[in-house]
């Protein structure tokens, strides 16, 4: 699959001193959705704002469909739509002015048609002649995303779009996003909430400390680093794991009630045949097993602890 | 040239005048109105005549410039920081536009407004005394360099600053004293010689001189050297902003 956006060795440097990236290198596939993922600080916001030409890059190049975002920034810049971080809006335009601005704004001759199928898509079309000022913080993100989708971008660039918004609204705007990609734009999303890139996201970038610490398709990042858990509930609690098993990746649980056996679930042998037949041996008696996947949340947690 | 991005900028921002068009033209016509009651017909009937000019009809180009200069400024600072301030400017940087398109925009409408309301004034100007104008074209020129050259500075200044009263420092504490030092009620020919030269480093005299002279063919200063200084100005403004792009001042960290 071809990329297209091309990141290399991209570094950035604020007047305070502070490296905020430090060498990113990224390929963005055409037609993906492709999660961002870090903590506070992580650089996530720099990165997409050096791509959108509203932050100077320090050193290092991208490029955008094959065109430089400096040299050739009306090209690049054409292509993309960026929703920000930051709730900004014309408060005392309309709705429609507002979207229509953007539309100019972007070189694109006005479309009245297609605005009105944007406004629609994200149930904006009632409040169109609203003031923008009127409206509640969940429909001026969306203003914000039709704002960036007026101008038909082929890139879209959201940075936390579901900060601050309902769980109904939230689903809907994954249905607008899949839509996008549906119609082959390319998706690039932050979000805080892992649920959302686990429910999205094509391929994961893990951000920290400006450096990028893991990009994978997100099947393969799941199975990769996703340990299963089994966790064995005893007849009896023991109070310390007998000598037998101390071969076997265990670990005390409830009280005693109940053994946690982790292993990585792709592996030829599991060990859990083993660790069974051990177990009986050993005379213990299991009254229950459950197997537990770990959650990207967690895989999440356990990369941005190991890098830093 | 991305024309259709200039025009959106242009139209939103004219657009943004309209909604407030009463106050923006009540406000400068009924103080330009009082000037002339107290100026031109009250004191003025006393005061003898300039190089042959009554005083009312004299001081009509002077209050224009006055107007032109404060307006043009406060009108491209407040376009321009809003969005600054707001943070919607995020579109403007990100849009695939250049530097100098931005400022047509914005430039553009700010000295357009600045101009409308150079006419109106000249209009209202005209019920309170006889108004001629010797060189029309040139006046125009005067009115179209001056308007965009401060609109340029106003740009500049809505850039810099990071308060609401910033905007406001400049128009209120520089402009507006310099250029009613600088001719405006009277022609600098009537200062003491220490003062009229101390009036020549006024950049004001040298506008207000090339516009009453382009009205009445009389001036202060030769009229080359009156649009020289404009040009001047005009140049040194579009050097700056084309610096503020260079290197991203307070646009792009
Ligand atoms: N204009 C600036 N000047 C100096 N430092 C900055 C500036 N903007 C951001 N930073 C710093 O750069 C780092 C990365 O910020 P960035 O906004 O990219 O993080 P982020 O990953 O988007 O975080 P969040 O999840 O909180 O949005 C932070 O430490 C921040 O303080
Ligand atoms: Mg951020």
């Amino acid at each position: 699959m071809s990329s297209i956006i091309t990141i290399s060795a991209l570094a950035k440097t604020y007047a305070s001193g502070f490296r905020a990236l430090k060498g990113i290198n990224l390929d963005i596939r055409r037609g993906e959705i492709f999660a961002l993922l870090g903590p506070n600080g992580a650089g996530k916001t720099t990165l997409i704002n050096i791509i959108c030409g509203l932050v100077n890059p320090s050193s290092g190049s991208v490029t955008v469909d094959g065109h430089d975002i400096l040299r050739d920034y009306r090209a690049a810049r054409a292509l993309i739509g960026l929703v920000p971080q930051e709730l900004a809006t014309d408060m005392f335009e309309t709705v429609w002015a507002t979207v229509s601005f953007s539309r100019g704004i972007n070189g694109r001759k006005a479309n009245p048609a297609y605005i009105e199928k944007v406004l629609r898509q994200l149930s904006l079309w009632d409040k169109k002649d609203a003031k923008i000022m009127t409206l509640s913080g969940g429909m001026k993100r969306r203003v914000l995303i039709a704002k960036a989708l007026a101008h038909e971008p082929r890139i879209l660039f959201l940075d936390e779009p579901t900060a601050g918004v309902d769980v109904e609204l939230r689903r809907g705007m994954w249905q607008v996003v899949r839509e996008m990609r549906e119609a082959g734009v390319t998706v690039i999303l932050t979000t805080h909430y892992i649920e959302e890139a686990e429910e999205m996201a094509d391929r994961i970038g893990v951000i920290n400390g400006g450096e990028i610490i893991v990009v994978e398709e997100k099947a393969e990042l799941m199975r990769k680093l996703g340990k299963k858990e089994l966790m064995i509930r005893l007849g009896a609690p023991i109070s310390e794991i007998p000598a037998v098993l101390a071969n076997h990746p265990l670990s005390l649980a409830d009280e005693g009630r109940a053994l946690l056996y982790t292993y990585d679930a792709r592996a030829e042998r599991t060990g859990i045949t083993t660790l069974l037949n051990t177990l009986r041996d050993a005379g213990l008696m299991v009254t229950d097993l459950e197997t537990r996947q770990s959650s990207l949340e967690d895989i999440f947690v356990d990369l941005v602890r190991q890098s830093t | 040239m991305n024309l259709t991005a200039v025009n959106a900028i242009y139209r939103f921002e004219m657009a943004r005048w309209g909604r407030t068009l009463l106050q923006s033209i009540v406000a400068p016509v009924l103080s330009t109105s009082l000037y002339f009651i107290v100026f031109g017909a009250a004191i003025g009937s006393r005061v003898p005549e300039i190089d042959g000019v009554s005083y009312g009809a004299f001081i009509v180009p002077g209050l224009m410039m006055m107007l032109l200069l404060t307006e043009s400024a406060s009108n491209a600072s407040f376009g321009i920081y809003l969005p600054r301030f707001t943070g919607t400017i995020y579109e403007i940087l990100s849009a695939p536009i250049s530097p100098f398109e931005i400022v047509l925009g914005y430039v553009g409408a700010a000295a357009t407004k600045s101009i409308i309301l150079g006419f109106i004034i000249l209009v209202t100007a005209s019920l309170f005394v006889p108004v001629r104008i010797a060189h029309p074209v040139w006046m125009l020129a005067f009115l179209v360099l001056t308007a965009l050259s401060f609109s340029l500075l106003g740009f500049i200044i809505g850039v810099w600053a990071d308060g609401f009263e910033k905007l406001q420092v400049i128009p209120m504490l520089i402009i507006m004293p310099l250029s009613f030092l600088g001719g405006t009620f009277y022609s600098i020919n009537m200062l003491p010689p220490f003062w009229q030269n101390l009036a020549l480093v006024n950049p004001m005299v040298y506008l207000i001189s090339g516009f009453r002279w382009s009205f009445f063919e009389i001036s202060d200063v030769s009229v080359g050297i009156s649009l020289t200084m404009t040009l001047v100005f005009l140049l040194l403004c579009l050097t700056i902003v084309w610096w503020i792009f260079r290197t991203g001042y307070r646009l792009k960290p």
